[in-house]
Parts: C-alpha cells; structure tokens; sequence
C-alpha cells in the first residue's frame, strides 16, 4: 500500500525561492539548496522546484540550484517551468531532476507529452495543470501562469494527457492558489475520477487538516504546498502527524 | 572503483551523489576497460526499455555488462533492473540483457493508480546480502509503470500493489536488481548503496 505523500514546492527565480499569491505580488523568501534540505529533514516525501525565471541566464542558474540540492538531498526531485522540447527534458533529469513537470508548452504542443514518455519513460512526465471554474458545469486549462484562459476543458485536457502519456498530474486550483481556504476538492474529485494515474494537489493550502481533508474526501495520492512551507506555519512532518492520526498512511 | 554505467538515459547523477555522500568511490563511465576494471557496476536509468536496451546494444555496453556479470557484482537500478531481464512488453516486445530470468511487463492493478508511484514497504522474502541491515517497517521509493515477472527464487524482497511487485532480485550470486530507487529513498537506500559497495569490495 502506497503512502500519501506530502510535497513542498518551491518557486525559484534568479536563484532564490519566491512566492506570490494568486500569480502576483511575488516577494523573495530564500535559498532554495537550504530550504530543500530543511524539508528533507521534515520527512518531505518529494521537492519540487519550479522555474519562474523568464532569462537564459536564470535558467543555468536554476539548473544549478537543482544539480547542488541533488547532492545533499535524497528524496525524489521534480523539475517544473521552462520545458518546451525534448532537450529541456534531458537537460533537468541530468541536472538531478527524477521528474519533470510540464504545463503550457504541453497544452501549446501536446506532442511533449508523447515525445517525452517515449524517451524517458510516463514515470517521468508530470503533467502540471493551471485551471478556473469558468462555467457553471465545469472548468477551463489556463497557461502563462494563470493569464491565458485557453478555453479548453479541463476534463478533456487531462483525459488526452493521460492518453499520450503522461504519468502523474499536478492539479493547481487558480481559484484557491494562495488563498488558503483548503485545496480545490470538487475539481480535485473531478479529475481523479476522470484518470487513473496519480493526482497530486495543489493550490490551497492554509491550515493543517486542509491535507487531511483533501486525502479524506478525494483518491489524490499527493498534497504539495508552498507558502505554508516556507513562512515555517506549519512543517512537513506536523501535516503527517495529523494525517496519521486520522488513519491516512503516510510514510 | 564502482562504475556507473552511462548510457545517455535518464537520471544517473542522483546515483552518484548518493555514493559520494556515503564516501564510496564512484565514477559515470561508458568506457569498456574501466568497467572492466571496475569492483563492481550499477546500471541505472529511468525511461523506456526499448531505447535503453538499443542505446546499450549500439554502444557495445551490452556485452561487456554481460561478460563482467560474471565476475563482479552488478546492480540495475529501476529501468536497469528491468534490463536484466530475458525481455520486456513495454512499447512492443525487446530483448533484454538476460542475466535473471523472467520477463518485464505492464502492472495490471484495475483498482490501483498505475504508474506505480511513491513510498511502499518492503516485504523480504529470500536471503540477500544488500538486506542485511534493513529493518522490517522499511519504506522504499517506486516510480514504474511495468514490474518483473520472476520466479520466487529470485526475489529477494517485493511490495504490495495489486498484487507482488518485485522489489529487489538476486541471482543469489553477482547480479541484483532493485525496482525502486535506493538513492532516493532516504536513509534506507542509503544503507543498501552502503552494502553493495562493501559486496563489491569483498569480491
């Protein structure tokens, strides 16, 4: 039996972690290397770093934070933001990632998906969702951090992600991102209905029994938060205590 | 010396790290005499069988894995694990390097999420020398969507998960395999990295 797992996240632009709130409004809380190994002390079961940086300079030194974390952190590291080809795929899992995540350059050429599983394995393609509840009956895939509403539905979305291969889906709620109400549980329901691969979810996030709930209430097989991580709110292994002592297993 | 055999698939570096953050002397290598040199090999990789299995058959890497399984100690990691095998259904049918026998195929588990993906407990079933000081509430870290498909003999260890999934294998002389990844499962992996560089060193 598998162990819920619990993922911090963590924004890197320029070399430092930063954080917004609803894709604004962003503030610099850190050194990444360091915050990883804080969370690999807490019982993180998996880090993922998530490229803001829009430079070519910046993207060498984000790789750098990811070769440097590699080296002193032993748990599964996923790599997110910036990966439009082939070659970026590659470039991360050299670097140290075990997985990388992609999302708009996906949902523009859904052929990544397929080109990259094909190479490197489903296992390794985490398909990152951005979504709003844009109609009354459903909701819509957004790319460019949550600018651009692509109209495409996002049951359809994740049911053709999954067919051309993708492994595992990171599920952010625009609606609840940096809000702290909890995760999204309606579309998180939705969508681990919809597939039968893992469902990671995220966006949320606010208090301790927000993971609990999520894993009581929906089949995800993970919870990933950010800002409740790194304002030190709340540790990793605090979210596992109140998890396990409500009959979730966890690791 | 144990060489890390680099064959241009997947994430090797992490294999690495871990062995140089135990103090165990490792080095990425596609070089035939200094695999043949080597105390022992570990052939990683994360990705799909077929373009494994012909990247190692095109470079020559094939054979000389084979030839020196015979001699000293291997350990195939993940999709290096499943690469011992006599073949694989993953994306068409692909012969393997056919040094356990038993063949890899997709994790059936109709209830279940596959890929099979996350922390799962080890449950030990043979004598291996890398579960020596392996505890038996230990969680280990998967990430496969097919598993192997092998006589008991070979398992030295499997999980739960719609059924027996191959843990770790064994040929109960050099060559062992472990589905899930020890560099990245914390300070159990750690500890089983730690017997196999002291397996190679005895060799």
């Amino acid at each position: 039996m598998l162990a819920k797992r619990i993922i911090p996240c963590l924004d890197v632009r320029d070399g430092k972690v930063v954080k917004g709130v609803n894709f604004q409004g962003i503030r610099e809380v850190g050194d990444p290397v360091e915050c990883a190994e804080e969370y690999n002390s807490q019982g993180a079961d998996e880090i993922v770093f998530y490229d803001i940086t829009a430079s070519h300079e910046g993207r060498g030194v984000f790789l750098d934070v990811v070769r440097e974390t590699a080296k002193r952190v032993f748990v599964p590291l996923t790599v997110g933001g910036g990966i439009k080809t082939v070659d970026d795929i590659r470039e991360a899992l050299r670097a140290g990632a075990d997985k990388v995540s992609v999302n708009s350059q996906a949902v523009q050429n859904p052929q990544l998906i397929k080109d990259g599983a094909d190479i490197f394995g489903s296992q390794c393609i985490c398909l990152g969702v951005d979504a709003k509840k844009t109609k009354s009956d459903g909701w819509t895939v957004f790319i460019n951090g949550g600018r651009i509403d692509m109209q495409l539905d996002l049951i359809d979305w994740v049911k053709k992600a999954e067919q051309l291969g993708a492994g595992e889906i990171c599920l952010n709620s625009i609606d609840t991102d940096g809000v702290r109400g909890g995760f999204d549980i309606p579309m998180l329901k939705e969508v681990v209905n919809a597939v039968k691969i893992p469902v990671i979810a995220s966006g949320g996030a606010g208090k301790l029994s927000d993971f609990a709930d999520a894993f009581l209430q929906t089949d995800c097989s993970a919870a990933l938060a950010a800002s409740l991580f790194h304002f030190k709110e709340l540790t990793v292994s605090d979210v596992k205590t109140d998890c396990r002592s409500k009959g979730i297993i966890v690791r | 010396m144990i060489a890390i055999i680099d064959y241009g698939a997947g994430n090797i570096f992490s294999v690495k790290n871990a062995l140089e953050h135990l103090g165990i002397d490792a080095k990425l290598t596609s070089d035939k005499s200094e695999i043949a040199t080597a105390d022992g090999m570990i052939l990683p990789g994360v990705g799909a069988f077929g373009f494994a299995m012909e990247k190692l058959q095109e470079s020559g890497l094939a054979d000389i894995i084979k030839e020196q399984s015979t001699k000293k100690p291997l350990l195939g990691i993940c999709l290096g694990m499943q690469l011992l095998f006599d073949k694989s259904y993953e994306f068409g049918e692909h012969e393997g390097l056919g040094l356990i026998h038993g063949y890899v195929d997709k994790i059936v588990a109709p209830d279940l999420v596959v890929p099979h993906m996350g922390w799962n407990k080890l449950e030990k079933q043979n004598i291996c020398p890398m579960l020596e000081n392996i505890g038996d509430e230990s969680y280990v870290y998967f990430v496969h969507s097919y598993k192997a498909f092998c006589d008991d003999d070979s398992i030295a260890a499997y999980c739960e998960y719609g059924g027996k999934v191959p843990a770790l294998v064994y040929d109960g002389k050099y060559v062992y395999g472990a589905q899930f990844h020890p560099e990245k499962s914390g300070d159990t992996g750690l500890a089983m990295l730690k017997s196999f560089a002291k397996i190679c060193k005895e060799v």
